[in-house]
């Protein structure tokens, strides 16, 4: 019988096949460590006088923490500054290479490993962080891990993992495309509200269907990026030609005769025709429209068109007292039309859609516009790359000219580890990834959305598509 | 790591679904650079509520948490489960738990225990009808017990080995350590490196 995509790598890094109950063994090609899950984990090595077995696999950056103004002075918080530091010191130890804040490769770690071409198909890939499936765009088997199993990866380079289950997701349309205004973060929100924040428990998902085939390296990203919030262990899409191109001539893809090689490996990274799913989720794409949450999980989402659902109205018992925990939390009433929801903050950033594409979509909304009054906007680039091409292409003014603030590169307000954190009580439109209570600020009340979306809304001052500002 | 043969304590009910780990733990704790003290960040918000079940004597004191579904969401945080131990807690209960932090339990010695939500209903209603009873969880036997009832729980046999043995898993890896070698040796020198030039 033929294997699945997900299958074919992990068979491809099985170090060791468990016997019985035990796990199997699987080699890791790529780690990416950033400040906040990995101290503890070098300490433990420490303690145990183990030494990082594949530095040259290994990479950190500085992301959580760092502020995205007055990056040229020391972190004003001293227990930021200290987690900082402390893996700066980490890294010097145990030489791992590392990109500090002010480094031109500097980022999010998970926009970091695929512009420097390191994130490729059908590698095995982890990060002490949920969204490490980002890198799952690229064909590679890419999922987070625990500080426990940080340390684990750093002293063997392995890690004992049970086999995942496989779900298809197909996302198809008539002609292969998503209507005007509708993008892969519309998608994969509306994944998520059909399968539910459980619904990928166990599985690695893999992404097919036209939709999916005509979507550019950075839409992908955004979907795979966002599985963990349907609860699954990763999200894949095959590598196609679209991959390969996107990877020719970055930093650290195969050059010369190792591309050739490369690429004829790569495209043996399909899903077998005869391989069976176990499970497969259909997606009608014709149906789509921009999607955006009412509530505080990920799966609590609705078209924008739509009104604020009514708890009563929901059968499952839990669902329903979730829900209504969920509107009192976001100050909501029932009925309510999405459209009418008033926003105080615009946040665009974070490892879903910090990249050029989300940067370009929002600038050419707000282009000529302004922020609406009472309105504040923060523009953060997911990296120092992305910061300069986009300062290259004058986005930076749109932006500014708009009256929004254009920052430097972090996780920023996706979670406020850093000082970009929302009031109680304030409501953002982001385009992060976790509605939770106080993900962005203690109290702060959160609505996950496109670019798209984040640039009307900015407009508008309510929540708003593109098509509402004609 | 500490072997977990079986463990008795005040059970408390957590009539919540989709507990985050942003719920378990805010961001703001997470940086610290040490690996204990983080039982004041538990659940952190939710405590500022008199009413929040943990501000409830004899709650306060309860090590076995009985929570709703979906209990471990989000993000990789192994944090929330260090700050459920560091508070006392030694085992949670749920219908489903999230894949990443039912791993991070495994690690840490805490007992991540899947009990179908009928049962899970039956043990809510019986912790709150009388506060303080005591319940023990056999991981030999994979039951929970409360006065008189007892119901069966879920954990992975590989796991519940660990658990039983204390057992360490980079230990156990590196008994492997020829397998991995063997296996560095076949890697197409094509794949790429981190190393800065």
């Amino acid at each position: 019988m033929g294997r699945t995509l997900a299958e074919k790598v992990w068979d491809q890094h099985l170090v060791r096949e468990g016997e019985g109950q035990e796990p199997d063994l699987l080699y890791i090609d790529l780690h990416l460590v950033h400040e906040v899950t990995s101290p503890q984990a070098f300490d433990g090595l420490r303690l145990a006088g183990r030494r990082v077995r594949r530095t040259d696999l290994t990479v950190a950056t500085e992301d959580h923490n760092v502020p995205t103004t007055d990056v040229e002075l020391p972190i004003a918080d001293p227990v930021s500054r200290t987690q900082v530091e402390t893996l700066r010191k980490n890294c010097a130890e145990f030489g791992v290479p590392l990109y500090p804040m002010n480094h031109a490769e500097q980022g999010i770690v998970h926009v970091v490993g695929p512009q420097l071409g390191l994130t490729q198909p059908g590698l095995t890939v982890v990060c002490g962080d949920s969204h490490t499936s980002t890198h799952g765009a690229f064909g590679a088997m890419a999922f987070g891990i625990g500080t426990s199993e940080v340390e684990h990866v750093l002293a063997t380079q392995t890690l004992p993992l049970k086999r995942f289950k496989t779900m298809a997701i197909n996302v198809n349309s008539k002609d292969g495309t998503l209507r005007p205004g509708v993008t892969s973060k519309d998608v994969v929100l509306a994944i998520i509200a059909q399968i539910g924040t459980g619904g990928g428990q166990g599985y690695v998902l893999e992404y097919r269907g036209n939709v999916i085939e005509n979507l550019s390296m950075e839409a992908r990203m955004t979907i795979c990026n966002m599985s963990i919030e349907a609860g699954a262990r990763a999200g894949m899409i095959a590598p196609d030609d679209t991959t390969f191109e996107y990877l020719k001539g970055r930093d650290r893809a195969p050059k010369g005769v190792e591309w050739d090689e490369a690429v004829a490996a790569w495209r043996e990274l399909r899903t077998d025709d005869d391989a069976v799913f176990d499970a497969e989720v259909d997606i009608d794409a014709d149906a789509l429209t921009p999607f955006v949450t009412w509530g505080t999980n990920p799966g609590q989402g609705l078209p924008l068109g739509d009104r604020v659902p009514d708890p009563a109205k929901i059968v499952d018992e839990n669902e329903r007292v979730s829900a209504e925990k969920a509107l009192t939390y976001m100050g909501l009433e029932a009925g309510m039309p999405l459209r009418d929801i008033h926003v105080d903050t615009v946040f665009v950033g974070s490892c879903t859609n910090g990249r050029m594409e989300d940067l370009r979509a929002a600038a050419e909304v707000i282009k000529g516009r302004k922020v609406a009054d009472g309105v504040r906007m923060l523009v953060v680039p997911g990296s120092m790359r992305v910061r300069f091409q986009a300062e290259a292409e004058g986005l930076d003014e749109v932006f500014r000219e708009a009256g929004a603030e254009w920052r430097s590169a972090g996780c920023s307000m996706c979670l406020g580890m850093n000082p970009d954190q929302l009031a109680p009580g304030e409501r953002s439109a982001s385009t992060s990834n976790r509605n939770f209570e106080g993900r962005q600020g203690k109290g702060g009340r959160t609505h996950l959305v496109s670019p798209l979306v984040a640039a009307a809304t900015a407009v508008r001052g309510t929540l708003s598509s593109p098509e509402d500002l004609n | 790591m500490e072997p977990f043969k079986t463990h008795t304590g005040i059970g408390v009910p957590l009539r919540r679904s989709n507990v985050d780990t942003d719920q378990i733990i805010p961001a703001v704790y997470l940086k610290r650079v040490t690996r204990t003290g983080f039982q004041d960040g538990l659940f952190s918000a939710w405590r500022g509520d008199e009413s929040f079940i943990l501000n409830q004597e004899p709650f306060s004191r309860g090590s076995v948490l009985v929570a709703g579904p979906d209990f471990g969401t989000g993000s990789s945080r192994e944090h929330a489960v260090w700050a459920l131990m560091d508070y006392g807690f030694r085992v949670v209960i749920s219908s489903r738990f999230a894949d990443i932090f039912r791993g991070n339990s495994a690690k840490q010695g805490l007992v991540a225990a899947q009990v179908a939500q009928p049962d899970v209903e039956l043990l809510w209603k019986l912790l709150e009808n009388e506060p303080g009873v005591e319940v023990t969880v056999d991981l030999e036997e994979k039951t929970v017990q409360a006065r008189d009832l007892t119901v069966p729980f879920e954990i992975d046999d590989y796991t519940r080995w660990r658990l039983l043995e204390g057992l360490d898993d980079i230990g156990l890896t590196m008994r492997h350590v020829d397998e991995i070698t063997a296996f560095e040796a076949t890697r197409p020198g094509r794949l790429p490196t981190t190393a800065q030039v």
